[in-house]
């Protein structure tokens, strides 16, 4: 088994704990807002969701830091260039079909990486894992049947489906690049290799678009530089000043 | 004198969860253990829901709990492994669910009747709730919705 470092893995924690902190403010954004109440509440109990698995991630990366740094501070009092998420979960809500889309891509990535997680070498991201795992089994549930149901649906909510996938299909590699932390933490037995993880994806992903009667885009080109922090979207400092706010303006408030 | 393990549990089989008041937090399953060590009383509370705001609560209300029974030190343990399951929901608990008008979890993924008028004829109108362990279902012979326990 290969060695990691400290620095490597404090690095992958980040990046579990930033997908789900960035995106659980995302979907957070439509409280009180979705199309009707019972949307309302799902997208606001996802986003729960995402938070309370960010508080593990982020707190088991301040341990493994060791510098003291608890979950809050890593979430609240970072910069943009230190935020380690995917770009597609900083991409904006757009419409309603739009933010499900974006939910189910990200979902079938979460789905299939939890899964491989909770198997990890590391016992306490086995454990967060087989936390996580059964929520998200939930998430892509309801994500799913939403963009089969919105995509399958009428001529209007078909066309939103299919541009919000031509929009946001160019994001889905970023999930599957990997560098030499990925490399690491897979060679350590920690996490799993992401080209096996496409298989899983295409295979969950792939007929669910198909019965959604959506097309996937044509070519592989990705946008890259969210998990790496090289260059993140311009959207991800916008989503820090709504969410980081009240900590920047009274550093240590708490209630 | 320390009170013994088996009073402990008893207690703490009077605390309320926050949300669901009918039930306590022995019978959602979430005290997955109460230790001596020394002087202190550690009790392992294990989440339902990652995010669940009501886990604060209930380690507070735990806390005091036993403080009003005389056990000065209580520390509480967070443990998510293994994970909270539905299946650790107890009998009685379940029951006092029905009582309440909320159908118990079934591995089946759904409730076999409706809580009120014990109709098999239900359907769901959303897979999430009013808190994060309850789906929306609605009878359709008596027409009223209900909440459901999600199994996990």
């Amino acid at each position: 088994m290969a060695d990691v470092t400290q620095e490597q893995l404090f690095e992958y924690l980040c990046r579990m704990g930033d997908n789900t902190l960035v995106l659980g403010h995302r979907v957070s954004e439509w409280c009180g807002h979705a199309p009707v109440l019972e949307e309302d509440i799902a997208l606001a109990n996802t986003a729960l969701d995402l938070i309370g698995q960010t508080q593990m991630w982020l707190g088991l990366a301040g341990e493994v830091e060791g510098k003291g740094r608890t979950a809050d501070d890593i979430a609240m009092l970072r910069d943009v260039w230190d935020f380690r998420n995917v770009l597609l979960v900083e991409q904006p809500n757009g419409d309603f079909g739009q933010t499900m889309l974006r939910q189910f891509l990200f979902d079938a990535w979460h789905l299939a990486m939890l899964q491989e997680l909770s198997k990890s070498s590391h016992e306490q991201i086995a454990a967060i894992a087989a936390k996580a795992v059964k929520e998200v089994q939930y998430h892509v549930e309801r994500s799913g049947e939403t963009v089969i149901g919105l995509g399958d649906g009428t001529s209007e909510s078909h066309k939103r489906m299919q541009d919000a996938l031509n929009l946001l299909w160019p994001y889905v590699g970023e999930m599957f690049v990997s560098d030499a932390v990925d490399d690491a933490v897979a060679g350590a037995g920690i996490a799993p290799d992401l080209a096996d993880l496409r298989a899983q994806f295409d295979a969950m992903v792939k007929p669910i678009l198909g019965e959604a009667t959506l097309i996937i885009p044509e070519g592989g080109f990705a946008h890259k530089g969210g998990k790496t922090g090289f260059q993140h979207s311009e959207h991800l400092g916008h989503l820090l000043t709504q969410m980081q706010w009240l900590q920047r303006a009274y550093p240590g408030a708490s209630w | 004198m320390k009170p013994a393990e088996a009073q402990i549990w008893d207690w703490l089989d009077a605390v309320p969860d926050p949300e669901i008041p009918v039930i306590s937090v022995v019978d959602l399953g979430i005290v997955r253990g109460v230790a001596w060590d020394g002087d202190t009383l550690e009790v392992a509370v294990t989440p339902t829901y990652s995010g669940c705001p009501a886990t604060g609560v209930i380690s507070m209300d735990i806390e005091t709990a036993l403080h009003d029974r005389g056990i000065k030190d209580v520390r509480i343990k967070t443990q998510i492994s293994p994970p909270w399951t539905t299946d650790w929901l107890s009998d009685k608990g379940r029951a006092k669910l029905v009582d309440y008008g909320i159908a118990p979890p079934r591995a089946a993924g759904g409730p076999d009747c409706c809580p009120r008028c014990k109709s098999t004829h239900v359907t769901r109108i959303s897979q999430f709730g009013s808190t994060p362990c309850k789906a929306q279902w609605r009878c359709e012979e008596c027409l009223e919705p209900f909440d459901y326990f999600k199994c996990i």
